[in-house]
């Protein structure tokens, strides 16, 4: 038995969907990937659900994979609207949440406790109009469009690059001090001195 | 001495110079553009097949792509461009040496095309100035051929002279932009029958 399961449903597919409570989380996830029998050590992907009923809670949506086994398993959270849209991180668990709880901050503005980077990885860092696959979102945005030029304009491109890719890169002296001063504290990775002038 | 006029040879051609300069320039120019391609879409797959050798764009000049902007001519964006990239190609488009010149592909190029949404910027005119259109989703290589034989014929109407249509650089103002705000706003807003939306602020 899943620890924290809530309830079991079945998806078209013969797919097996378990709700899992949101505290209970990490747990659950720990047992689908370590206990033999289960194995679930392939996260295929981390998504979210927000319903037109405004009612109905954010789920976000798990898809585990065992390689060995060949089997899948969904596991849903379900986030209540009027609650703070948060859920632990599965990063400790599979490294490779780490982009996919990104993708889902940046969309739907739920937070990941626990995850390592949490930043916005398609729209860009200083974007202020909200999260766009949430329904409260107007599909144009909500800047007129001549705001949303002038903010993409006036964007620096190499600024969506990470601090580790923009030290592998060595563009050190061109970065902002404070920025420096974190890569120097060796957050995600350490940047090479600027050379002497 | 000869009579004014009075030539033997019949091979001869009377010209106003400037118009003589203008045409070997404009013609050397035009029939040796470099394309940049910008592609980031299916246009980009329909280009491609305009550089392939079934229509082979290098007949008419471009034989030579130039994947680097210091050494283009013509900037052809061939697919959609979120707002993301469009401080990449506006900074591309300021690299290129004039003269240059630049070719909108496709629907989404020009108008944003069914990406009518949060991401899509409605028309690269809003960030660098344009010559050619190309309609079409994705448009056919005819169709950019076509385009391109309508960039010759502007660039060959071009004069060295003409104070007022020689090229300019084309810099953004203070606020960063290259139209006014308003101008963005109408020539960004939806058309055909596109689903009317309120904007919620």
């Amino acid at each position: 038995m899943i620890p924290g399961a809530l309830r079991e449903t079945v998806a078209r597919d013969g797919e097996r969907i378990v709700y899992v409570a949101r505290d209970r989380l990490l747990a659950a996830m720990h047992w689908l990937k370590e206990t033999p029998g289960q194995e679930f050590n392939y996260l295929v992907d981390v998504t979210a659900v927000e319903f037109r009923d405004r009612e109905r809670p954010i789920e976000v949506v798990y898809f585990l994979r065992s390689l060995e086994r060949r089997a899948d398993i969904r596991i849903k959270v379900e986030l209540p609207s009027t609650d703070e849209l948060v859920v632990d991180s599965v990063w400790s668990l599979w490294h490779g949440a780490d982009w996919l709880e990104r993708e889902v901050y940046d969309m739907f503005g739920i937070t990941f406790r626990g995850h390592p980077d949490l930043r916005r990885i398609l729209m860009w860092e200083t974007y202020a109009e909200g999260y766009p696959l949430r329904k409260s979102f107007p599909l144009r945005g909500r800047f007129s469009r001549a705001e949303q030029v002038r903010q993409a304009l006036n964007a620096n491109p190499e600024a969506h690059y990470s601090l580790e890719e923009l030290s592998i890169a060595e563009a050190g002296g061109d970065l902002p001090e404070d920025m420096r001063d974190r890569l120097r504290r060796g957050e995600r990775g350490v940047i090479p001195e600027p050379p002497p002038s | 001495m000869k009579h004014v006029g009075e030539v033997k040879s019949s091979n001869y051609l009377l010209t106003k110079f400037q118009e003589l300069v203008d045409w070997a320039v404009n013609s050397s120019r035009a029939n040796s553009l470099w394309p940049m391609p910008f592609g980031t879409a299916c246009c980009a797959i329909e280009f491609m097949a305009t550089a392939a050798s079934r229509f082979d764009f290098a007949r008419f000049g471009m034989e030579r792509q130039a994947f680097s902007p210091r050494q283009a001519d013509v900037l052809i964006c061939a697919g959609r461009l979120p707002f993301k990239l469009a401080p990449v190609i506006r900074r591309i488009y300021d690299q290129m040496p004039q003269p240059k010149w630049v070719i909108s592909m496709g629907a989404c190029a020009s108008t944003g095309g069914i990406f009518d949404n949060y991401a899509m910027v409605q028309g690269i005119d809003t960030i660098v100035p344009v010559d050619v259109y190309v309609p079409g989703c994705p448009p056919r290589p005819e169709g950019l051929l076509y385009g391109i034989l309508l960039l010759h014929k502007k660039i060959k109407g071009e004069s060295l002279f003409d104070a007022v249509r020689r090229r300019e650089e084309q810099p953004l103002d203070d606020k960063g932009l290259r139209l006014p705000p308003e101008t963005i706003d109408e020539i960004s807003e939806p058309f055909g029958n596109s689903v009317h939306q309120f904007r919620s602020s």
